[in-house]
């Protein structure tokens, strides 16, 4: 009756099933009860009201039927959930690394895919690290949903029973651009995972520049991209030597963007803002950054013209 | 009417003069019933432009993409919409004004315990309210990390998150203040001959509400404190970059959030627990069962702060034993409705508007109660958690739950409040229109939840639009009879026909006095019966 994506769209519909059920059910009976006793006890039929004892049987009913059936409910959602915190000792392990936001997933040997490719009825678990702030790794169609948490190691598992494409989406609020923090799950079956995963490129062994790594690594690409597009700053192409204008509080000025600009704009964001831009967005990065590594970004940034 | 000796020889409190005049009888007034009337004015006031704010918000999601707004004014929005409507309306919201108001009255006491620290308590609240509304215009922008401040976004995020921080953290002072004031009250200012139990429920639920005020504000202050000191200093306490736990941030500030969630619910389950005996004229059905389970959702309500961490990575014993507990506090809840129900059967029922908004409480309060369930049973908490379900759940509690509940105690209260009567008709069409509007805003959010929809999105797949098309229409709907009920109550404040002492019937002790009441409430000993809801 339930069967689905992921192993465990089984038991969570279920469960669904049973607790929305009997949920309707009172929720009919309290409506009609309401609407009946409106009715028939309107006092323009003119009948007095009759006052009655209370009955204590009566309360220790209404207090234990709900119990036991609540109790059942509990038990139901237990069952079901237990399994998905057992993942299977030989399933495959995959890396899903969250940062501002955008998704990627690290394979064993280091190889790194923007999207989550799955071989077919094999168990994989996914363990769960964050670069920057708490996201949440969701898979709707999965019924597979844990918070990605910087300085915890957290871990979900499944065995996707379908082939298909499937959103994964971040549950947990991360800033801006959250919504827009989406990836894909495709599920294939074992000998085409096993010839996509030879052939996907291995970018851990690509020389980038140090300065990009760094870049990289904070996060700062999910806001200025590299190709020129805008997301939520300045792009950081061309942005080296360019003339750039910005607001602050004692009116706006031109400048050319040089290093103690880029210096100046990394720790301390908020002085100064490209006109077109929103203030308080990016945080400051003193305390993280060193003098050295943003030296090295500026490097990498003279060479992406 | 009743006492038409009384009548001639007092003067009302809005009426009554003393050391200052004009604004200055109102600010410096320490008649509980002029406070009460401060906070329904500011309450009201932000709750308007709370609402408008999440209309802003739904009109931004009829579509997807970018309809009226930019990604980061909308999450300035949803956060100043959350902090507003928190900390600023439903928390203070009815123990504050209804509370004020009617607590002395019902018990038979002339005011609160301490009058003046009432007073201050009311500066409190709106000198932190002035620094929310600050943090929205100040230097670095409004702060966007969501009511919740989950660290490590709220410890790195550049916005204004220390003002607003602070803003909850001073609000927070009223809220004990408030509550430490009720418990007293209730303790050492009952008339003589009224016994504990022979106070009618309101009372009880405001006595359960101002523990849970008493015991766990402090926690969230000092949570907060917590949050401004990593922010300024970087201590460590939160963020892993300096050596802290982002989970124990989420553990402090559900400790005091969860169980505000009951600050919120039980005053609203109080003021019902007073409309349907009146309005079927039928003494209350399980009087102690209803006072014990107010005493029972605020015991056990400490104990389940850990559901809104399901997919934080918590242990399975964690998950577990919260899933139980939250169970369990659904429990006194479903006591409370089936004594409701008894309460009406034979009863002689009068559909007058302040019953019909207990009974869509009723109503909005179960689907928000057990819908509840599927996110405590930690199957489907998985699939819902952090969804949009989770939006329509808490809406259907705080708005349909609390909202409707103050709504009910507005249009019972309102002729001993004002001494005039609002227009029946009128108060009909709005509450059809709000209960309308109200339904069809938040229930299409809990299909798109389950289908995956999560929340705090400000742009969505086009799978969802359906859903999201039909919840603004409903914004706009509820909006409009929410402008149709606020303008008919103030037509009935200024111009209604003058209301008598007691026009619903009602048994407990603010109907035997004049409307609107005399400055020290009662000018002789009030007559106390044994069971405060006697019609017999």
């Amino acid at each position: 009756m339930f069967s689905g994506a992921s192993n465990f769209v089984n038991g969570v519909d279920k469960t669904f099933f049973i607790i929305l059920g009997i949920s309707f059910f009172f929720l009919i009976g309290i409506t009609f009860t309401m609407i009946f006793f409106v009715l028939k006890y309107n006092r323009k039929k003119k009948i007095a009201a009759v006052q009655l004892k209370d009955n204590t049987w009566l309360e220790i009913t209404w207090t234990l039927v709900p119990l036991a059936l609540v109790m059942g409910m509990f038990y139901y959602g237990y069952m079901a959930f237990i399994p998905t915190r057992y993942p299977p000792k030989d399933a495959m392990e995959v890396k899903v690394i969250a940062r501002m936001w955008k998704w990627s997933f690290e394979y064993k040997g280091g190889k790194q895919s923007d999207s989550l490719v799955l071989p077919v009825n094999k168990a994989v678990k996914l363990n769960l690290e964050s670069m920057d702030v708490i996201h949440g790794f969701f898979i709707p169609s999965f019924r597979l949903k844990e918070d990605v948490v910087p300085g915890k190691h957290n871990y979900t598992w499944c065995i996707p029973e379908e082939i298909g494409q499937y959103e994964i989406m971040c549950s947990s609020y991360c800033g801006v651009r959250h919504s827009y923090m989406e990836g894909q799950v495709v599920v294939v079956s074992e000998d085409d995972f096993n010839k996509w995963l030879a052939a996907l490129p291995d970018k851990s062994k690509e020389t980038k520049s140090e300065g990009f790594k760094i870049l990289q690594n904070n996060g700062c690409m999910g806001c200025h991209s590299i190709d020129g597009s805008k997301i939520v700053g300045p792009s950081f192409k061309g942005l080296y030597g360019s003339t750039v204008e910005l607001v602050a509080d004692d009116g706006t000025k031109k400048i050319t963007a040089d290093s103690t600009y880029i210096k100046e704009s990394i720790f301390l964001p908020d002085k100064e803002i490209v006109a077109g831009y929103q203030k308080g967005i990016m945080k400051s990065y003193d305390n993280i950054l060193k003098k050295e590594d943003v030296s090295k970004i500026i490097e990498y940034l003279k060479t992406i013209k | 009417m009743i006492n038409a000796t009384t009548t001639m020889e007092s003067v009302s409190y809005l009426d009554h003069k003393g050391k200052y005049k004009g604004i200055f009888a109102w600010i410096f007034a320490t008649d509980h019933k002029r406070i009460a009337l401060l906070y329904l004015y500011a309450i009201s006031t932000f709750f308007v432009i709370g609402a408008i704010l999440g209309l802003l918000m739904r009109l931004e999601l009829i579509s997807p993409g970018q309809t009226i707004m930019t990604a980061q004014t909308y999450n300035g929005i949803f956060t100043v919409h959350g902090i507003m409507m928190i900390f600023m309306v439903v928390i203070p919201g009815l123990s504050a004004i209804f509370g004020n108001f009617f607590l002395p009255i019902l018990i038979g006491a002339k005011d609160v315990a301490f009058p003046r620290l009432n007073l201050f308590s009311w500066y409190i609240f709106i000198t932190g309210s002035i620094l929310a509304v600050l943090s929205q215009f100040l230097r670095s922008g409004p702060p966007d990390t969501g009511w919740t401040f989950y660290a490590p976004y709220s410890t790195a995020t550049g916005t204004n998150v220390i003002f607003a921080t602070t803003a909850a953290f001073v609000l927070g002072f009223s809220s004990i203040l408030t509550g430490l004031n009720f418990i007293v009250t209730i303790h050492r200012m009952r008339a003589p001959k009224m016994k504990f139990f022979s106070m009618p429920l309101f009372p009880w639920s405001i006595y359960a509400t101002a523990w849970i005020q008493v015991l766990a504000t402090p926690i969230i202050a000092i949570t907060l404190l917590m949050l401004i000191a990593e922010r300024l200093f970087k201590i460590g306490f939160f963020d892993p970059a300096y050596g802290g736990d982002p989970i124990l941030f989420q553990h402090m500030f559900w400790i005091y959030s969860h169980p505000a969630v009951y600050i919120m619910i039980l005053p609203a389950m109080g003021v019902i627990t007073e409309i349907i005996p009146t309005f079927c004229q039928r003494k209350v059905y399980g009087y102690k069962a209803i006072a014990m389970s107010s005493l029972a959702i605020a015991g056990v309500g400490y104990l389940v702060w850990g559901h809104h961490m399901f997919t934080s990575g918590m242990s399975e014993t964690a998950r577990w034993v919260f899933s139980l507990l939250t169970f369990i506090v659904a429990i006194p809840s479903a006591v409370k409705v089936f004594n409701w129900l008894a309460t009406m059967y034979k009863g002689s029922i009068d559909l007058k508007p302040p019953l019909l908004y207990a009974l869509s409480f009723i109503f909005l309060f179960s689907i928000g109660g057990l819908t509840g369930l599927v996110l405590g049973s930690l199957a489907t908490n998985i699939q819902v958690h952090d969804t949009s379900f989770v939006v329509a759940h808490f809406h259907y509690i705080v708005f349909g739950g609390m909202g409707f509940g103050f709504f009910a105690a507005l249009h019972y209260w309102f002729p001993k409040i004002y001494g005039r009567m609002y227009n029946f008709r009128r108060a009909n069409i709005a509450w059809g229109i709000l209960f309308v509007g109200f339904n069809l805003l938040y229930f299409p959010l809990f299909i798109i939840g389950m289908q995956g929809m999560p929340r705090r999105y400000y742009d969505y797949l086009p799978q969802f639009q359906t859903g999201h098309v039909i919840s603004t229409i409903g914004g706009i709907i509820l909006i409009i009879g929410l402008f149709l009920m606020i303008r008919n109550l103030v037509l009935g404040a200024r111009k209604g026909a003058k209301a008598p002492a007691n026009p619903w019937n009602g048994s407990t002790l603010e109907w035997q006095i004049v409307s609107p009441p005399p400055q020290e409430n009662f000018d002789e000993d009030p007559l106390i019966k044994n069971n405060p809801y006697d019609y017999e």
